[in-house]
């Protein structure tokens, strides 16, 4: 029978999922059957995808990938490395939305700021210490090659503004809006609706303070228009930004952008 | 009867999208809007006039991020 075992195509005698990892590995080991981590043995059929992984050691690079892919639903996978995204703003909703995507394994991402990291930053943003003073962009895309480095990541360090807005996002079907100031969010919304009517924008409004984290939804407000959020707590004085809910946001932008890479277009 | 956000609204004067938007309080450099289905660029709400039948989504950001 021709399981993929470990991203190779193998032709194997064993019947089931453990006979696998008894005759290849050790009792320790992780085993992953189509996309799935298994406790209980299971049989196998043909072009099944298997991983046996080790705890604890370093692999090759082809053999990481295989483990990493391990852990993805066999199709889903393939679209996904296909997918490119763009991210316009790096901050508590851009920078947890790039590493999203990347674990996922969205094979091209666009990431674009102007600005360097500073320490009021880090409250919620994923960035570390050693990254303050870096541009954004060379902060994230270090983070990213160390979760995944089988994805490529271009940057660019600008303002975007309305003039620009077509030379950076035109190539790209579904463009993340992940800025933190209103007029930038309706600038570039705006700007996208009416130039780039082949996009889709995914944008957020309202994850501020500590207000119950179910009233963040996602909404298609218009043709090719998704919004994520509550729709009313803005940052202002008196009402911070906090981690929890600019990552419940990130999360429901992210969610929206593999849905759209799988083609599915409801919310 | 004009349907704004999906609730029907009278339309008492005859007005431009852009004084429609000021008299309700809207930000202008703060929304998107759709009018029938299509987006309404910026550069025209003060010539866009609207009518009995339209159908208008009016989009607010709030900031964060």
């Amino acid at each position: 029978m021709i399981i993929a075992l470990n991203g190779k195509r193998t032709n194997v005698k064993f019947r089931t999922a453990f006979e696998v990892r008894r005759e290849l590995g050790n009792k320790t080991d992780i085993v992953i059957l189509n996309g799935f981590q298994i406790d209980t043995d299971c049989e196998l059929s043909e072009n099944d995808t298997l991983a046996v992984i080790p705890k604890g050691c370093m692999p090759d690079r082809d053999e990481l990938e295989s483990m990493m892919m391990a852990r993805h639903t066999p199709n889903v996978h393939n679209k996904l490395k296909e997918g490119r995204v763009a991210i316009a703003g790096l901050g508590g909703l851009g920078s947890n939305i790039a590493v999203m995507l990347a674990r996922i394994g969205v094979g091209h991402l666009f990431l674009v700021d102007f600005d360097m990291v500073e320490p009021s930053n880090l409250n919620r943003q994923s960035y570390y210490i050693s990254h303050l003073g870096m541009e954004k962009t060379a902060a994230l895309k270090v983070q990213l090659k160390e979760i995944n480095p089988f994805i490529t990541v271009e940057t660019r360090t600008v303002r975007v503004t309305e003039d620009n807005v077509c030379e950076l996002f035109g190539d790209y079907s579904i463009i993340c809006e992940a800025f933190d100031k209103p007029e930038a969010k309706s600038m570039l919304v705006n700007t996208v609706l009416e130039r780039l009517p082949g996009s889709k924008i995914v944008a957020a409004s309202g994850m501020a303070g500590y207000e119950s984290s179910n009233i963040i939804k996602t909404v298609r407000r218009m043709k090719g228009f998704y919004l994520c959020g509550d729709f009313e707590n803005g940052a202002g004085i008196g009402q911070g930004l906090m981690a929890p809910r600019v990552q419940i946001c990130a999360g429901h932008q992210a969610n929206m952008i593999l849905r759209l890479l799988l083609g599915i277009e409801d919310i | 009867m004009m349907k704004v956000n999906g609730t029907y609204t009278e339309l008492t004067v005859k007005q431009s999208l852009q004084d429609y938007l000021v008299s309700q309080n809207y930000d202008i450099s703060r929304i998107a809007v759709e009018l029938n289905g299509e987006i309404v660029p910026k550069a025209t709400y003060s010539q866009v006039m609207l009518g009995n039948g339209d159908t208008l989504e009016i989009v607010r950001f709030v900031g964060g991020g």
